[in-house]
């Protein structure tokens, strides 16, 4: 951290701040931050509704898990203004690419919830049609997806369309090679792609410090000649300033920007992890002080913006999603085998109707 | 009729897509006005601009990455690396993404991309210039993964991979770049997933692909002087398979060779083998056989001749195929024996030593 207050010179323009930007405190009072301006009262009380919502379902998303009706999840608890902000800066245009940590991103989005579990149920790799939502498949592979955001905006572009692209990566992702590639690509094709880091703090068990040596992840921007933001994470407010702020530079043609957002896993990595193995508990209850349902709860009651009445409403909502998933992903699936064939060409080769034939006559028999 | 090289057929292709469908794109290393290092894609980046014909940053997952985005929303981008191992940083993209985008996503983002790959060896290269890196590919479900022998199916195969709706690894037997082939222009051959009959032969089958497909027409030539009759299938398609074409010429032939310039262990050749055994067992007068390079990596320039299979060692291979059989004449045209269980028999399983 020490390394920037050494520079003789003074930080050239766009280096990001080491302190994040932050609009409401942990207390949910307003910060005043001159180079970015807060979302409408409008927007937040819609932030607000949007980390309520995805909280009842990403908490309905682990229950399903225990009861084996999820084969895996990774929970989003703690990450939410980060998954709202980013999606709800969103253009109708504009393209998603979360990965499988996002799914309160996508719901947010408006991907029907019980197809954004399909990967994580079991029952398909991608369950929502990419195309309607404007949101690719959640990408496993860390780092992977964020060129064929830069890809995508580039054949947009081609089009006459002013699409943008928001890519969602981890602190962890940024060490894969494919992080660098996808920046460097954007860089000099001057794209209009956001990459969000949501520094959860954990890559499973591997602290952010031994990713990297950068000041912050957004610092690494600078070596690719574009901007670099750094946010407050958990305040949904900034993170919607800054992502917004970035994707309209980005479809203004000014190009790409890398955006480092502050926050915290709060849940271990996925059901099947244990966390006790490699962090403290006083480290999480630290964070959980930090909440940011909590803080921008305070701020719009603090502003009178927001009543019981107001909050119960949300509540509500995110209780009847809550309840159409469970409903929906009670039954058993029917899932049909002949469909394992079916797509993995545009049409299925000989070789494929073979085996098809092979696996419907064994199961005929069995 | 125009006589061309291989790579002028390949650059041909690439400029009649580029002027017919306005989503083709070319992009990769060295490929804008140096007109790549093999000059495959020459003159293009001046005939269409740096829109349609670019070089990219020097990084290859990022070169498959991108395409994917480019294929994601529309666009048909093909794409380049430079050399076979060269491609292998974009390994993890071809694998995860490219093969599996469409399946992923229940057909709803098909990816019509192209990746051109240089391959194979015998130019002189110095490592990491001669891989043959097709079986990594054809292992992979999800890709096409085709490869020319001749300039006019260069020419017709690049064309038909551009214009496919799945993802094609179109691999270039790069010692062929300077072979030179009649190319009527815009002609189609055969579609690409079909192997085809170079040579047709009575005695036994050599199935060759790519730069292999040549050596195994020399070797077929070589043996009519010692007066064995070889049929010579060009596979082209590696992925999928063409089971007929091979199946039949085998079974009329009875004894195959399999030739290829990759390793030998667990490679292509491998695969053909088990599917021959498979379809044509009742027919073999001798178990099919290999021809490969050495289970080495890739030899310094300087001794690369011996690790690819050249006519007198696939000659050797040929004259191991338990020709001693023969010493019954085949009833090839005798009427079939039929089975209690209904099984047509074919007339030589009756023979002694068969």
């Amino acid at each position: 951290m020490k390394r920037i207050d050494e520079r003789p010179a003074p930080a050239p323009p766009g280096l990001p701040s080491l302190e994040p930007v932050r609009l409401v405190d942990r207390h949910g009072r307003r910060v005043d931050t001159p180079l970015y301006q807060s979302p409408g009262n409008a927007v937040l009380l819609e932030l607000l509704r949007g980390m309520v919502v995805g909280r009842r379902f990403d908490q309905q998303a682990g229950a399903l898990t225990r009861q084996g009706r999820l084969a895996v999840y990774p929970s989003s608890h703690g990450q939410e203004a980060c998954q709202v902000g980013g999606a709800l800066a969103l253009d109708e245009g504009d393209w998603l690419f979360p990965t499988y940590r996002d799914s309160v991103a996508l719901v947010t989005r408006g991907v029907d919830p019980v197809e954004v579990l399909t990967l994580l149920r079991g029952n398909w790799h991608s369950g929502y049609d990419s195309n309607r939502y404007r949101c690719a498949p959640q990408c496993t592979p860390l780092a992977t997806n964020a060129s064929h955001a830069v890809g995508l905006t580039y054949a947009a572009r081609r089009k006459g369309e002013n699409v943008a692209a928001l890519v969602l990566m981890g602190d962890g992702a940024t060490s894969e090679g494919d992080a660098h590639e996808a920046y460097n690509f954007a860089a000099v094709w001057n794209a209009p792609v956001v990459f969000l880091i949501q520094n959860n703090q954990w890559a499973i068990s591997v602290p952010v410090h031994k990713q990297s040596k950068a000041p912050t992840l957004a610092h690494k921007a600078i070596g690719y000649g574009i901007r670099g933001h750094h946010v407050d994470g958990n305040d949904a407010a900034a993170v919607h300033s800054v992502v917004s702020g970035a994707l309209a530079d980005a479809r203004a043609g000014k190009g790409p920007a890398i955006i480092e957002a502050q926050t915290y896993r709060i849940d271990p990595h996925t059901n099947a992890d244990a966390p006790q193995r490699y962090r403290d508990a006083t480290e999480v209850d630290r964070w959980r002080g930090r909440d940011p349902l909590n803080r921008l709860e305070a701020l719009l009651r603090a502003e009178g913006l927001l009543d019981d009445d107001a909050l119960a409403a949300m509540a509500a909502e995110g209780e009847a999603l809550a309840t159409r998933v469970r409903e929906r992903m009670a039954g058993e699936d029917t899932l049909d085998p002949d469909e394992l064939f079916a797509h993995v060409f545009a049409s299925p080769t000989a070789q494929l109707l073979e085996q098809r034939q092979a696996l419907r006559d064994e199961l005929r028999e069995a | 009729m125009t006589e061309l090289t291989m790579a002028q057929a390949l650059n041909l292709a690439l400029r009649d897509a580029l002027a017919e469908d306005e989503r083709v794109l070319v992009y990769g290393e060295d490929v804008g006005p140096l007109g790549g290092v093999f000059r495959v894609t020459d003159g293009l980046t001046e005939a269409f601009g740096e829109d349609r014909c670019f070089d990219s940053p020097l990084a290859e997952s990022g070169i498959v990455g991108t395409a994917v985005g480019m294929a994601m929303y529309g666009q048909r981008p093909v794409v380049e690396m430079q050399f076979d191992a060269f491609g292998y940083p974009a390994f993890e993209q071809v694998v995860s993404h490219v093969a599996k985008m469409g399946n992923r996503t229940r057909g709803g983002l098909r990816l019509p991309l192209v990746i051109r790959i240089p391959y194979g060896g015998g130019i002189g290269g110095v490592e990491h210039h001669s891989d043959s890196s097709e079986a990594y590919y054809a292992h992979t479900p999800g890709l096409r993964v085709v490869t020319p022998a001749t300039p006019a199916d260069a020419y017709s195969m690049l064309r038909e991979a551009i214009e496919s709706p799945d993802p094609v690894v179109f691999l270039e037997p790069k010692r062929r770049y300077w072979s030179k082939g009649e190319v009527e222009p815009g002609a189609r051959t055969e579609p690409m997933d079909r192997a085809v009959v170079r040579r047709v032969g009575t005695d036994a089958t050599l199935i060759a692909y790519g730069p292999m497909v040549t050596t195994a027409l020399d070797t077929a030539a070589a043996a009519s002087a010692e007066g064995l009759d070889i049929e010579v299938v060009d596979l082209r398609s590696l992925a999928p398979f063409d089971d007929a074409t091979v199946t039949a010429s085998v079974r009329k032939t009875g004894r195959a060779v399999v030739v290829h310039e990759a390793s030998t262990f667990g490679g292509y050749g491998a695969e053909v083998v088990a599917r021959v055994t498979e379809r044509c067992f009742h027919y073999l007068d001798a178990p099919v056989l290999r021809v490969g390079g050495f289970d080495i990596p890739y030899p310094p320039p300087k001794l690369e001749e011996h690790h690819l299979p050249g006519v007198d060692r696939i000659l050797d291979t040929l004259a191991r195929l338990q020709w001693e059989s023969r010493w019954v004449e085949p009833e090839r045209s005798a009427p079939s024996a039929v089975a209690p269980n209904g099984l047509v028999l074919p007339a030589h399983d009756t023979r002694v030593n068969a």
